[in-house]
């Protein structure tokens, strides 16, 4: 009866360690395979031009003591304000050439080619 | 080099020479004054005010500017004393200003708590009234709706108006929205139009005085220090004698003179920033503690009747 019990219990964590496994993993591979950072450092994108894949989610983090946007040209995407440290992504599911900017500093330009 | 200006090829009154000698000195926290075709400019304090101003001012007002409420970071963890400071010179003024122009950047990310503790602190501040433009960081998030919800209930489309003082015209004019990627500052056909009608029927003879946070005037465009716009703004007001325009945005004294019409910036009571192309952005400037308020200050402005340009006075938060 014990032996039983304890053999469930096994059987359970086992369970549980595998899917914990399989979820860590599969954050790692999207984030390895499908996701890339853009930092945003004294009043500009960098990288500037960026080339992803179809799919591939864009990160965009503040670095400056000041409050930016990231703002699509044609408002495919739109941040929020970003304070020092926050971020923003977006996850670009259409081929295209995609022009952004920061709209309150409007000189800061961008641009994410998607194939 | 002699203050007595020889050589006066402009009914303005200034000439090149004395000008920059005058900007020279601006900065330092300098009167720059102009009283029968003789441009003057000497050390400020209070002794030297009453020197240059003579005959007393028909209106004193004051500008102050970029309070940045909200900002923390290490070009001024405590911006809320130095705005207090700011309103401490203001109050010690010996005549104290008719009203307050703050021309924008109120705030630091545009959120209610930041409104408030700035209205909470200018409560404080000796005067009748305080007349706002929004800058950028006021008009995040939400097209600068709540600004105009808490400023702007008597202005028209995004919050620009004018009112008469003394005989002097004011206009406070909105660029800080609707920007366009690769752009600088905008004013937009709406405001334009408006300020064409608003300043039709004054005589020529009528003073004018234009606010507006982000300059009016393109001083360095590859850091956003300009306005797209804005010629066709000035074009309306070159036939007016005398012109002066305030503004913000780059947390430092500059000045411009172009025909009839005279630019000044002004300095912030937050941070500094760098002067252009000093630095890589114009981003919040990180000083020496004890060299900060040397950097912020207020601005008080006189107008003389008969006299046709105002004289600004712009002093740091060190000076007594």
């Amino acid at each position: 009866m014990k032996f039983a019990k304890l053999l469930f219990m096994s059987v359970f964590l086992v369970g549980i360690a595998g899917c914990i496994g399989r979820t860590v993993l599969s954050a790692q591979a999207a984030k390895d395979a499908s996701s890339q950072q853009i930092k945003i450092d004294n009043f500009s994108f960098n990288p500037q031009q960026l080339t992803i894949a179809q799919g591939t989610t864009v990160v965009w983090a503040n670095n400056d003591d000041v409050p930016h946007t990231v703002v699509g040209t044609h408002q495919e995407f739109r941040s929020k304000a970003l304070d020092t440290s926050d971020q923003f992504s977006f996850t670009f599911t259409k081929p295209g050439t995609y022009e952004y900017f920061c709209s309150v500093h409007p000189m800061m330009t961008g641009t994410i080619i998607v194939k | 080099m002699a203050d007595v200006i020889r050589d006066n090829l402009n009914p303005d009154g200034i000439d090149r020479r004395g000008f920059l000698k005058c900007m020279a000195w601006a900065g330092t926290g300098t009167l720059c004054a102009l009283s029968g075709g003789i441009l003057s400019s000497s050390a400020l304090g209070a002794a030297s005010k009453h020197q240059m101003n003579p005959m007393k001012p028909d209106l004193s007002f004051v500008q102050i500017s970029d309070s940045h409420i909200g900002f923390n970071k290490a070009a001024n963890p405590d911006v809320t004393a130095t705005l207090r400071q700011a309103i401490a010179k203001i109050n010690a003024l010996p005549t104290p200003p008719a009203f307050v122009l703050h021309t924008g950047d109120l705030t630091q990310l545009s959120t209610p708590d930041e409104f408030d503790a700035l209205n909470q602190e200018l409560k404080s501040v000796r005067t009748e009234k305080i007349f706002f433009v929004p800058g950028e960081h006021d008009v995040l998030n939400d097209n600068g709706r709540q600004f105009l919800d808490r400023f702007g209930r008597d202005s028209h489309g995004s919050g620009w108006y004018s009112f008469n003082h003394s005989g002097v015209h004011f206009i406070g004019l909105v660029n800080v929205l609707n920007l366009k990627a690769g752009g600088l500052g905008s004013l937009g056909n709406d405001q334009l139009e408006w300020l064409k009608a608003d300043v039709k029927h004054l005589k020529s003879s009528t003073p004018i005085v234009v606010f507006a946070h982000i300059p009016l005037w393109t001083i360095y465009p590859q850091w956003g220090w300009g306005t797209d716009d804005s010629e066709q703004a000035l074009s309306y007001l070159k036939r007016f004698g005398s012109v002066t325009v305030l503004n913000g945005h780059i947390h430092q004294t500059m000045q411009k003179i172009e025909g009839n019409i005279t630019f000044h910036t002004a300095m912030s009571t937050a941070f500094p920033q760098p002067a252009p192309g000093t630095a890589p952005s114009p981003g919040p400037m990180v000083v020496p503690a004890d060299t900060l308020s040397s950097m912020l200050g207020v601005r008080d402005v006189n107008f003389v009747r008969g006299q046709h340009t105002l004289a600004v006075v712009d002093s740091t938060l060190e000076e007594p």
